[in-house]
């Protein structure tokens, strides 16, 4: 019961009437930001970072990942009310969702959805409680040709889990991978790809890339389909909050499925929306009332919020535990660490304890102030979203070209974001996935500096990643995945695979 | 979303495809090219600073050539029409002034140009009055100014020419 002494630790060092306070803020910024068009975890969080490098890391990071608990929040917010998708794992919450909202009935889908999201992201940090410190245990014995495989599994299960063409996820992650080896060389010291541009000493930081990609790239999507807002209005009142409450007991077998599925998935990168759709699936399969998915079922609305949100819990796991994050949202908040002066990985369960304990001890009371704080103030979050886009644009912009400004105070960054910007759009509709290339900008050093160790231990011999029983495992396994694509075309020949009927819908991410 | 067929002109999906995938091609080249310069080969201290690069340069052409393939040659086409005049026109009239703005800032600063920036993108685009405008832009501006500047005492850039100065931050 070492952990949960430690978790007790973590609360103390949260309970602080200032750590509560910058949790309520980053629950009501991280709402805003989640049902705010061009604003999302990832690119809010990366341009709230800045703010705060003067603050001490633990209620940093206690503000920044309660932005993420909002952000999975106010998701479900757009999806309901506006049957627009706030983040793509929300795709699946408007299945249901909206049109409960058109039959008067959003108070009970928006509850549903709500409360469901903390219950999917309690069992996932239950989960993080109990298996991070084990994980990190066991990575502390990982030498450099194990950690490389496990970077190679990261990126490897892009390409098996991944929809859409193999090679574009291969395209996107190496244009990172590319972009991340740009500037000063951390072992040699050497000058890499700059061509004689000593602004490009500094290299691409992702923080503007995930500015760029998501924030301005958005908006100019929303622009194109020359976006109008036109939403249902909800009421919650502690009324329709209690009768929905009620009825959420009878689907006990979906939460718990749904939160498991969201666990599995979370913890492989970009797990949320393909859990979130799988919890779909399946619940529809195994309902009683599953023919009636899609006419407005609670259900439906409570298998894919608790699986997205388990899983959108469940991706720190790996970035706490090994310092490999396992969504967008994640590596930026890795980011911060680095920025904090913390080095993300095994160690950081050794050497910064208060931190660690303290980031999962409000990861559940993080969860609990969102449910409250969601329930009660719907009506004001929605009425933004009525704000005219011509307002909303130009100020997402200026946001964004601040967020791009402040992480290096360079001009030349808010020029970036805009090009980022640019190629976000342009990926984004010829579906190129966005993940793999954010991860690998981040990961793109260390991935590096552990495959240059291996290298350097075996003299160059590639032999080394089968050299033992684990790394050759893990090795093994993300060479399954990357050739996921072929070996599926070919079971496919002798056994023809069953039609996913939302295959259409999901989106690439 | 189009209900006349007819008047949807542009580039095929496919086209803009396979430009990319040529783009993609040119930067792994790039790629390849810079890192054989740096050094991809096992230098006397281990891998030269070019080794990890090269293969990176490497992946990037060949996943090119494979988005290539696939647009122009693979079995299903996207021939739909990339974006129609219309869309890009309302995407190039989000773009263009945004490009503008971040040349503006460069000059005059954050603080000025967004202001300008966000009233005039409310009168011209959104058809809002002048003074509706000016007031949204200068309160939204006015707490960008207090919130970075005052609360939380980072500086954000003022520009070549700074009008701002007055204000002694």
């Amino acid at each position: 019961m070492e952990e949960l002494n430690a978790l007790f630790q973590g609360f103390a060092v949260v309970m602080t009437p200032m750590n509560f306070l910058l949790m309520v803020v980053g629950i009501v910024l991280g709402v805003l930001i989640g049902v705010l068009p061009g604003l999302g975890g990832a690119n809010g969080v990366a341009i709230l970072l800045p703010l705060t490098f003067s603050m001490n890391p633990t209620s940093a990071i206690i503000m920044l990942s309660c932005i993420y608990w909002g952000a999975l929040f106010g998701g479900a917010i757009t999806s309901v009310l506006f049957n627009i998708p706030g983040e793509p794992w929300s795709v699946a919450t408007t299945f249901d969702g909206y049109p409960m909202a058109q039959q008067g009935r959003a108070g009970e889908a928006l509850t549903g959805a709500f409360t469901s999201s903390f219950v999917g992201a309690f069992v996932a940090v239950v989960m993080i409680t109990f298996m991070a410190p084990l994980v990190a245990k066991f990575a502390l014995k990982f030498g450099p040709p194990e950690f490389f495989s496990v970077y190679l599994l990261t990126f490897c299960s892009f390409v098996g889990m991944g929809k859409g063409s193999p090679f574009k996820i291969l395209a996107s992650m190496t244009i990172g991978f590319a972009l991340a080896s740009v500037g000063m060389d951390t072992v040699t010291g050497q000058l890499r790809l700059t061509f004689g541009f000593h602004e490009l000493m500094r290299g691409f930081d992702f923080l503007i890339a995930v500015i760029g990609l998501f924030g301005i790239g958005e908006i100019l999507l929303s622009m194109e389909e020359g976006l109008a807002f036109s939403g249902k209005s909800a009421k919650i009142d502690p009324k329709v909050v209690w009768q929905t409450w009620k009825k959420l007991p009878a689907y006990w077998a979906t939460s718990i499925r749904a939160s498991l599925i969201g666990i599995w998935m979370g913890i492989t990168p970009g797990g949320a929306t393909p859990a979130s759709f799988m919890s779909y699936g399946i619940a529809k399969k195994l309902s009683k009332t599953g023919s009636k998915f899609g006419t407005g079922e609670l259900e439906g609305v409570v298998a894919p919020e608790t699986a997205a949100h388990a899983a959108g819990t469940a991706a720190l796991l790996p970035m706490l535990a090994l310092g490999i994050p396992g969504s967008p949202t994640a590596a930026v908040l890795l980011g911060g660490l680095l920025i904090w002066g913390l080095q993300p990985g095994p160690l950081l369960f050794v050497e910064q304890k208060d931190f660690v304990w303290g980031l999962i001890a409000s990861m559940y009371l993080g969860n609990l102030v969102g449910l409250m704080v969601v329930l009660t103030t719907v009506p004001l979050f929605a009425s933004i979203l009525r704000i005219p886009f011509s307002i909303i644009a130009p100020v997402i912009i200026v946001i964004c070209a601040i967020g791009a400004y402040t992480v290096h105070n360079a001009m030349l960054d808010i020029w970036f974001m805009l090009l980022f910007g640019v190629i976000g759009y342009m990926f984004k509709k010829l579906d190129y996935p966005l993940a793999p290339l954010v991860l690998a900008l981040v990961l793109g050093d260390k991935a590096e500096d552990s495959f240059r160790q291996a290298m350097l231990v075996s003299q160059g011999e590639m032999s080394i990643m089968f050299s033992n029983p684990l790394v050759g495992s893990i090795t093994t396994l993300a060479l399954v995945l990357l050739l996921w694509p072929l070996i599926s075309k070919l079971i496919a020949l002798v056994k023809p695979p069953k039609q996913d009927e939302f295959a259409a819908e999901r989106p690439v991410d | 979303m189009e209900s006349h067929e007819g008047e949807r002109t542009g580039v095929a999906t496919n086209i803009i495809d396979a430009i990319v995938a040529i783009l993609v091609i040119i930067m792994g080249s790039t790629v390849i090219y810079g890192s054989r310069k740096l050094g991809s080969e096992w230098t006397s201290d281990g891998p030269g600073a070019g080794y990890f690069p090269f293969y990176i340069g490497l992946i990037l052409v060949i996943s090119g050539v494979g988005v290539l393939y696939q647009a122009l040659a693979g079995k299903v086409k996207n021939t739909e029409v990339f974006v129609d005049r219309e869309s890009l026109g309302r995407v190039l009239s989000v773009l263009v002034p945004a490009a503008v703005y971040v040349a503006a800032i460069q000059f005059i600063g954050i603080y000025v140009a967004s202001a300008i920036y966000i009233a005039l993108f409310m009168i011209i685009l959104g058809k809002y009055s002048w003074l509706k405008s000016v007031i949204i832009a200068l309160a939204v501006n006015t707490v960008f100014f207090m919130m970075f500047e005052v609360w939380f005492k980072v500086p954000l850039h003022k520009g070549t020419y700074d009008m701002l100065s007055f204000l002694g931050y």
